[in-house]
């Protein structure tokens, strides 16, 4: 399915908010994920099941003032 | 100094930790200032390059409290969201909450800094507001939930010091027991002096220290100049008067005419 990961389209084959984090090479990341402008905690990632046109967007710890 | 949200902090240097030319110089800076707080923030992270995770990494090696911002947010939803982001990435309570107004100077919204800041206390948050001197909103601010006040000296990045001392004193006046950081707008350490004089209990600076041609030397300008404006707060300082009067004792004086 087509999403659009941190503003960019992506085609992914998972099913889930997990997967999609596992598939992206940051699974043991430290990072926060929200998805359609809403924040998805860590404990329920694994059962937060995508669809195509989903938002996701994962960040990181940066640089500010 | 007044503690925040029941922590009491070495001292009131707040230190962001944007922009500096490479890493080694933001930890020679946090070194060398000794601050006891690093302002950071959350952005984008891809897999590739991991840019996050190698930043993380050297924030923990700073031994700081971490204070995460909302820098950039626009909204009231999009600063709730982002707190709750952060929440997660820093495990901290505290969020300095940024709703930004107006883009040239970066104002903030002070409408939709008081909603947020309601809706993020409601939910366990300890909230650090960046906001102007106004002392209308600093007391909806307190009865939101807020138990810090962030006014602004200067717009974010300006340099240009304390633009309003006249707000910033009667704010430490109007409100004696709530713990008060200047943020944003210092440019150089005498401002900080300033603001440390008036009774402030922190200032919150960044680009003033990255942007410096020395960061890790004036981050340490910086660190004394917070120091002796505390002290000297704490000294009681002598009124200023419009007239002149002689310190050396004038019984006594030689007749030598």
């Amino acid at each position: 399915m087509r999403l659009q990961l941190n503003g960019e389209p992506i085609d992914v084959r998972v099913t889930t908010l997990a997967d999609l984090i596992t598939a992206e090479g940051l699974g043991d990341a430290k990072i926060a994920t929200a998805v359609n402008g809403v924040f998805v905690p860590a404990t329920v990632r694994a059962q937060h099941a995508l669809s195509t046109g989903d938002t996701v967007e994962i960040l990181a710890p940066m640089q500010g003032g | 100094m007044r503690p925040f949200y029941g922590t009491q902090l070495t001292n009131g240097f707040m230190l962001g930790t944007a922009q500096y030319p490479s890493p080694a110089i933001l930890a020679d800076a946090f070194t060398r200032s000794g601050a006891s707080v690093a302002t950071v923030s959350l952005r984008r992270e891809s897999g590739q390059d991991r840019a996050g995770q190698d930043f993380w990494e050297l924030i923990k090696d700073l031994g700081v409290h971490v204070l995460p911002n909302t820098a950039g947010c626009h909204s009231v939803k999009e600063a709730v969201t982002t707190a709750h982001m952060a929440r997660e990435v820093f495990d901290t309570k505290w969020i300095k909450l940024e709703v930004i107004g107006e883009e040239d100077t970066l104002q903030p919204d002070v409408f939709g800094l008081v909603d947020a800041a309601r809706i993020l206390t409601e939910d366990g948050f300890q909230v650090f507001p960046y906001t102007t001197e106004d002392l209308v909103v600093a007391d909806k601010l307190l009865h939101a939930g807020c138990e810090v006040l962030m006014p602004w000296g200067a717009p974010i990045g300006s340099g240009l010091g304390l633009n309003n001392i006249f707000g910033l004193r009667a704010m430490r006046a109007h409100f004696p027991d709530v713990p008060l950081v200047i943020d944003a707008g210092l440019g150089l350490p005498s401002q900080a002096a300033a603001a440390m004089e008036l009774g402030f209990d922190a200032v919150l600076l960044n680009t003033a220290v990255a942007k410096a041609g020395d960061p890790a030397a004036m981050a340490e300008a910086f660190a004394i100049a917070i120091k002796a404006g505390q002290l000297a707060q704490a000294a009681d300082p002598m009124e200023p008067r419009d007239m002149a009067s002689p310190s050396t004792p004038v019984i006594g004086k030689a007749f030598l005419q």
